[in-house]
C-alpha cells in the first residue's frame, strides 16, 4: 500500500564490503570485534534460557502439575524458590515448563512463516510480473486486517488448540517476511552478479538459494529475531486472553492469567511468567538491535 | 491528475477493501469450520439441536446467498441476535462501543502528540543523550507484553498505594469523577504499548526528511534552526508520520482487546473476546467487522493525509 514514502535507506550489506576491498573483513569476524557488553549479556541470557528450556524435565524439582500444598499463593520457601501457584503447585517448576511451551511454539511460527513467506517474497522479486501482482495484492488483503482479529476469527471458527495456532500465527507473520524479502530482492535482482548468474544460464532455485539468499542473510537473521519476539508476544497475548494453549498444557501467558487473582492478594506470582517472557523478548530485540547496526544491514521500511 | 479524482479514487479502493475484509470475515467464521452449526454446538449435539441451529442461521442456503444476506442486513443496520444469549447485538453494542471510543479517544489524544513530540526530540539531535535514552527504553517497551506494564502498574497503583482501582468496571449513571479515576490505569497501560513504536518510527521519518538535499540546502542558506524544522521539514514529514499514526492504531486495537480484558472494562474488545470463546459466530462477525472498518478507514485517512500533504504523490510514475 503506502509503505516506502519516508524511507529511502538502502540495504548495504551487498555493496558496503566490496567497495572498500582492503578494509575487508570476514563478517563474522567483524561482529566478533564488536562484541561490547550489551549483546555478550544477552546472549548469555538467551544461552541460558535455552538450555533451561530443552532441559526443563530434569532442572525442574517438582513435575508440572503435582500440587505441593492446599495453600495457594505461599511465600517462597526451601521446597518451592518461587512459592505456590493458586493451585498449590511449585510456580518454579511451572514456570520451565511454561517456557517451554511458549518459545517452542512461537519458534515453530518463526520458522513455518520464514520458509513461507521468504520463499514466497523472493520468488515474487525474481518472476515480478502476474505472479507478483497476485501474491503481494493477497498480502495486502491480509494486511488491510489487524493481525489480532485474523486470529480471534479463526480461532472463533476453528476452536483453539496448538497447531490452529501455530499455522494463523505463521500466516500473518509470513506477510511481513513477504514484504522484506520481496524489498530485498527486488534490491538485489538488480545487481550485477544477478544478471551475471541469469546470462550463465542458472535456474532460479539456484539463483535464489545461491545468489540471493547468502546476501539477504544479514536483514533476514534481524528480521528472524524480530519475528520470533513478535509470536512470543502474540501467542502469550492470546493465551492471556484465555483463547491461547488449553489446559491441561500451559503457556506463559496461561499463567500470568490463573494467577491474576494473587494479585490481590499482594503476591508476586503473575510477574513472574510476565518477566520470563519481557528477559527473553528483551534480550532478543537488544541483539538485533545491536547486530543491525553492527552489520550495518538495514531492513526495508519499518511497518 | 487533480486532487480531487485522486482522492476518490483512493476512496474508491478503501469500499474495495471493505468489502473484500467482510468477505473474508465470512468465510472466516462460516465456511471455514465446514459446518457452523456443529462448531457451535460442539461434537455431542443431537441431529435435531443441530437442524435447530441451522435453521436460526439460515444454514441451508448457498454460501453466495447467505453472504449477500448478511451484509445486506449488516448495512440496513439489522445485526441479528446473539447465539448465546439470544440478545439483540445492537442493544449489546450500544453502551460498549461508546466506552470503547472514549478509552481509544483518550487514549489517541495523549499518545500522538506525546510521541510526536519525543520522536521530534530524538531525531533533531541523533545520538545524543536524550536520543539514546529515549531510544532504549522505546525498545524496552516494545519488547514488554502489554500485560506486564498493566501488572506492575496495578501492583504499584491499586495494590500497594490504593490510590487508583484495579479494575474498571464502567456502568451507565457514574459520575464523571469515579469514570476518570478508573480510566487511568487502563489508558496509561494503552499509551504505553503504542507510544514505543511510534516515537521509533516518527524518528525514522523525521530523520529521513532531515538528511534530503532540500534541508542541506535550507542549512546552507541560513534558516534558523527553528524554522528549519517547523516550516521545512515538519510538512515534509507529515505524510510519513500520518503512516505512522494509522500504523500503530492497529497495536492499539490489539492492546484496546488485551486491556479490556485485564480491567474488566465493559467494551467492545472484551466482548469480542467472550464472544470468541462461547464460539457465538454472529457476534463475533460484527465485533471484527467494526474492527477491522476502523482499521481500514484509518489506513484510509492516513493516505488521504499522505496525498494531500505531498504534491509528488499527485504524480505518479
Amino acid at each position: 500500500m503506502s509503505v516506502g514514502s519516508g524511507g529511502t535507506e538502502q540495504p548495504s550489506s551487498a555493496t558496503g564490503a566490496s567497495a572498500k576491498e582492503a578494509d575487508y573483513q570476514h563478517p563474522l569476524r567483524l561482529l566478533l570485534s564488536q562484541l561490547t557488553l550489551t549483546p555478550v549479556l544477552c546472549l548469555l541470557v538467551l544461552l541460558t534460557v535455552f538450555v533451561v528450556v530443552l532441559f526443563a524435565p530434569w532442572i525442574a524439582p517438582h513435575p508440572e502439575a503435582a500440587i505441593l500444598t492446599d495453600e495457594s499463593f505461599s511465600l517462597p520457601d526451601e521446597t518451592m524458590l518461587l512459592g505456590s501457584d493458586f493451585l498449590g503447585r511449585d510456580m518454579f517448576s511451572r514456570l520451565l515448563y511454561g517456557a517451554r511451551v511458549t518459545l517452542s511454539v512461537a519458534f515453530a511460527i518463526a520458522i513455518i512463516a520464514f520458509v513461507l513467506g521468504g520463499t514466497l517474497g523472493f520468488f515474487a522479486a525474481v518472476k515480478r510480473g502476474w505472479v507478483d501482482s497476485v501474491l503481494s495484492r493477497s498480502v495486502d488483503a491480509l494486511i488491510s486486517f489487524p493481525a489480532i482479529m485474523v486470529a480471534l476469527i479463526v480461532i472463533s471458527a476453528l476452536g483453539s488448540s496448538i497447531p490452529v495456532l501455530i499455522v494463523t500465527i505463521a500466516l500473518i507473520d509470513s506477510t511481513r517476511v513477504y514484504r522484506v524479502a520481496r524489498a530485498l530482492g527486488m534490491d538485489i535482482g538488480v545487481q550485477d552478479y544477478i544478471e551475471a548468474a541469469r546470462v550463465r544460464g542458472e535456474n532460479m532455485g539456484w539463483i535464489i538459494f545461491h545468489e540471493m539468499l547468502p546476501n539477504a542473510l544479514a536483514p533476514l537473521a534481524a528480521e528472524f529475531g524480530i519475528r520470533f519476539t513478535y509470536a512470543i508476544l502474540f501467542i502469550s497475548a492470546l493465551s492471556f486472553l484465555g483463547l491461547g494453549v488449553q489446559a491441561p498444557q500451559a503457556d506463559l501467558g496461561v499463567m500470568v492469567k490463573e494467577n491474576m487473582q494473587g494479585l490481590l492478594y499482594e503476591t508476586y506470582t503473575p510477574l513472574y511468567p510476565a518477566l520470563c517472557i519481557a528477559i527473553v523478548t528483551l534480550s532478543i530485540n537488544l541483539l538485533v538491535d545491536w547486530f543491525l547496526k553492527t552489520t550495518d544491514a538495514a531492513l526495508p521500511d519499518e511497518l | 491528475m487533480t486532487l480531487f479524482t485522486l482522492i476518490a479514487k483512493r476512496l474508491l479502493v478503501g469500499v474495495v477493501i471493505l468489502f473484500v475484509v467482510s468477505a473474508l470475515i465470512f468465510i472466516g467464521t462460516e465456511i471455514l469450520p465446514g459446518d457452523v452449526a456443529q462448531a457451535i454446538l460442539g461434537q455431542g449435539a443431537t441431529p435435531e439441536l443441530l437442524e435447530n441451529v441451522r435453521v436460526r442461521l439460515g444454514l441451508n442456503d448457498p454460501a453466495p446467498v447467505r453472504y449477500f444476506r448478511w451484509l445486506g442486513n449488516l448495512l440496513s443496520g439489522n445485526l441479528g441476535a446473539s447465539m448465546v444469549s439470544g440478545a439483540d447485538i445492537g442493544q449489546l453494542l450500544g453502551e460498549r462501543i461508546w466506552n470503547t471510543v472514549m478509552l481509544a479517544g483518550v487514549t489517541a489524544l495523549i499518545a500522538v502528540p506525546l510521541a510526536i513530540g519525543l520522536g521530534l526530540l530524538s531525531a533533531i539531535k541523533p545520538n545524543s543523550l536524550t536520543d539514546r535514552a529515549i531510544s532504549v527504553v522505546s525498545l524496552s517497551l516494545i519488547s514488554l507484553p502489554d500485560f506486564l506494564i498493566a501488572i506492575v502498574l496495578v501492583m504499584i497503583f491499586a495494590v500497594k498505594l490504593g490510590w487508583l482501582p484495579a479494575i474498571a468496571n464502567l456502568r451507565p449513571g457514574q459520575d464523571f469523577f469515579t469514570v476518570a479515576r478508573m480510566m487511568v490505569l487502563p489508558v496509561t497501560v494503552l499509551v504505553f504499548t503504542v507510544l514505543a513504536h511510534m516515537v521509533r518510527m516518527t524518528r525514522t521519518a523525521v530523520i529521513n526528511v532531515l538528511s534530503s538535499p532540500a534541508t542541506e540546502m535550507a542549512i546552507l542558506k541560513g534558516v534558523p534552526r527553528w524554522r528549519l524544522l517547523l516550516v521545512h521539514a515538519l510538512p515534509n514529514a507529515l505524510a510519513p508520520i500520518a503512516n505512522v499514526v494509522a500504523l500503530n492504531l492497529a497495536f492499539l486495537i490489539s492492546g484496546i482487546v488485551v486491556v479490556e480484558t485485564l480491567f474488566n472494562f465493559s467494551g467492545l474488545g472484551r466482548l469480542m473476546v467472550e464472544s470468541v470463546s462461547t464460539r457465538d459466530i454472529p457476534l463475533v462477525q460484527v465485533c471484527a467487522m467494526i474492527f477491522c472498518t476502523v482499521y481500514v478507514l484509518l489506513n484510509l485517512l492516513a493516505d488521504i493525509v499522505a496525498i494531500v500533504s505531498n504534491p509528488r504523490l499527485r504524480y505518479p510514475k
